[in-house]
């Protein structure tokens, strides 16, 4: 196979050839390194490249493929958005505060990765402390839409969404507070899954709001999210809040027999605010596709969508200003050298470390908590939070899966909202309920935009419904056609 | 809504940052935007609503109170800006 296929295969297909021994896990990652080479000035997507580590991991996988003792995923190049920790390789969150940090230890997902046999080829760029809906507050650089250059990869999780569909990697790890999985999964053509709450481990994920993250899959297609979602998923003593309940195959129950389950379509987001028509549409076309694949769709009402960003971003910043104070410049991260006092060096290394959004976030947050403003604003989005999941339960009565839009538009051009954070939030609209309710939510191509802008069709279901969310997108993949369509990753705008 | 500079200052002053004169319009500006937004919030009845912090049931996470392996000082203190004698060092806290 020349390079440019290897690159382009899905995790499953390369799995395939690799168990047939037709391609060995050394070609495969160095044509992936190769291809990184080549398309990474064009893109950003990366934040370290582990060139010499994958080439070993990959060479010790072609070993194990050789003795019959392989893992799953033995051979296989991913990637890893860089607020998962890795042991003795840098994770900087994107931020100036954690440039140098080095985490002695392995994130959970980073050990069960390993385990399988996957090939590390990287660390991929996003919103510094993943606060962000486009990756450009990065503290480094600006990831670029593959389809358009001069467009957002979407955000947080943007490196891992353009390097997926920019084959500079055949899968990545991502994480979602509010939509950073699924989000950017929409706006670069590819396929994204934020789990349940409690389905993966957080242990080794740099926390940004801890009742609302999750770590989750990127990827070509639907069968591989199945595949690295079973690679992931379990409890973790060392997070308390990973639930134990088993995992199943996701991949064995992808089906396109969809006649057992019931769609709902929520009144409410027909007709959001700054829906672009031609997302409109092809979220309509997909659901007359799934109708036609058999399904059953109904009305449902989700009435406090419109109060789900108003109560995400009072809770999501008063979580993330008190997870946030632990970057005091003394047991990690930048600390300003020349403070005089304690306090001077908190003050000066958490504002010098620290970029305009993150600083935004908190001081959001920390006033949401405040004395005299706590009941107005953190504990009534609280009790909003309560009614949001409410809602969700009361919908689930009446159907299996909801349909939505992921983003009201496609991809926006880079500078486009960056000094109106209100705009850029609400942007978040269709994907933030589902944090605040703990649901799983998932993006797949359903279309594109103004020629070649991808649209995401999202599905959302109930807690721990995973499964029937793996089977409904892939008959939907499967009927829509749409998949295998690349982008054609044009010379930089000078 | 309006946030003033100072109240700018205060919460910036509780959270341990200095935000330049240059800027704090701005974030004025911003935070403003957005708790204007969040008013509406005000509108929705939660009077008998309870909050919820964690949106996945599980009760208490116990596990056995034993020894186990975990992170060596030396590696510990390996990220420390600075460190000595197997601690953390901090700037003087008593002037």
């Amino acid at each position: 196979m020349k390079p440019a296929e290897l690159c382009g295969l899905t995790m499953h297909e390369a799995c395939d050839l690799l168990e047939k021994r037709e391609i060995s896990a050394t070609e495969l990652t160095d044509a992936v390194l190769e291809r990184i080479q080549a398309i990474e000035p064009r893109i950003d997507a990366y934040i370290t490249v582990t060139g010499r580590e994958a080439r070993r991991q990959a060479r010790a996988a072609d070993n194990a493929i050789r003795a019959g003792n392989a893992g799953p995923l033995a051979g296989i190049p991913v990637a890893v958005k860089d607020l998962i920790c890795t042991k003795e390789i840098a994770t900087t969150c994107a931020s100036k505060m954690l440039e140098a940090f080095v985490p002695p230890y392995n994130a959970s997902v980073m050990e069960k990765l390993n385990n399988s046999g996957a090939v590390m080829v990287g660390k991929l760029n996003m919103d510094e402390f993943a606060m962000g809906s486009s990756t450009e507050n990065s503290g480094f650089k600006i990831t670029r839409n593959p389809w358009d250059l001069s467009r957002i990869p979407g955000g947080s999780s943007g490196g891992s969404a353009a390097a997926v569909a920019a084959d500079m990697c055949l899968g990545a790890l991502g994480s979602d507070t509010g939509g950073s999985i699924r989000q950017p999964a929409s706006h670069c053509g590819v396929v994204g899954l934020k789990p349940t709450y409690g389905r993966v481990s957080r242990y080794g994920l740099v926390a940004f709001a801890s009742s609302l993250d999750q770590i989750g899959p990127i990827t070509k297609d639907v069968t591989d999210a199945a595949i690295l979602l079973s690679a992931i998923a379990g409890r973790d003593p060392r997070d308390s809040t990973s639930v134990d309940r088993p995992v199943p195959d996701y991949r064995a129950a992808l089906s396109t027999d969809i006649s057992n389950l019931t769609f709902g379509i929520p009144a409410e987001y027909r007709d959001a605010e700054g829906m672009d028509p031609q997302v409109s549409s092809a979220v309509e076309a997909a659901v007359r596709t799934l109708t036609d694949a058999g399904a059953k769709c109904v009305d449902i009402s989700l009435p406090h969508t419109e109060h789900a960003v108003a109560a995400y971003y009072l809770i999501a910043p008063a979580e993330a200003s008190s997870n946030l104070a632990r970057y005091d410049g003394v047991k990690y991260g930048y600390r300003n050298p020349e403070a005089g006092g304690l306090k001077q060096m908190y003050n000066r290394t958490r504002s010098e470390g620290f970029g305009a959004e993150v600083k935004r976030r908190i001081l959001l947050g920390t006033y949401a908590l405040s004395a005299g403003y706590y009941d107005a604003y953190y504990k009534k989005a609280s009790q909003i939070r309560t009614l949001i999941q409410r809602d969700f339960a009361a919908a689930f009565t009446r159907c299996d899966i909801i349909l939505a839009p992921t983003a009201p538009t496609p991809a926006f051009q880079i500078g486009e909202k960056v000094d109106d954070p209100l705009q850029m939030y609400l942007s978040d609209i269709f994907t933030l309920s589902a944090n605040l309710a703990g649901i799983p939510g998932l993006s797949v191509p359903c279309g594109f935009a103004r020629g070649d802008l991808p649209v995401g069709l999202q599905m959302m279901g109930n807690h721990f419904a995973e499964a029937d969310l793996l089977k409904a997108a892939y008959a939907f993949e499967q009927a829509a056609g749409i998949n295998g369509k690349k982008p054609e990753i044009a010379e930089v705008p000078a | 809504m309006k946030i003033t500079k100072q109240e700018v200052q205060h919460v910036a002053e509780l959270a341990r940052l200095e935000i330049d004169e240059a800027d704090v319009d701005k974030f004025a500006r911003t935070l403003a935007d957005i708790l204007e937004h969040a008013e509406s919030l005000s509108r929705v009845d939660t009077a008998d609503v309870p909050s919820t912090a964690h949106a996945v049931e599980i009760s208490n996470a116990f596990r056995q109170d034993v020894v186990a392996k975990h992170l060596e000082n030396e590696d510990a203190l390996g990220n420390a800006p600075e460190s000595e004698a197997g601690s953390f060092v901090v700037p003087k806290v008593i002037e």
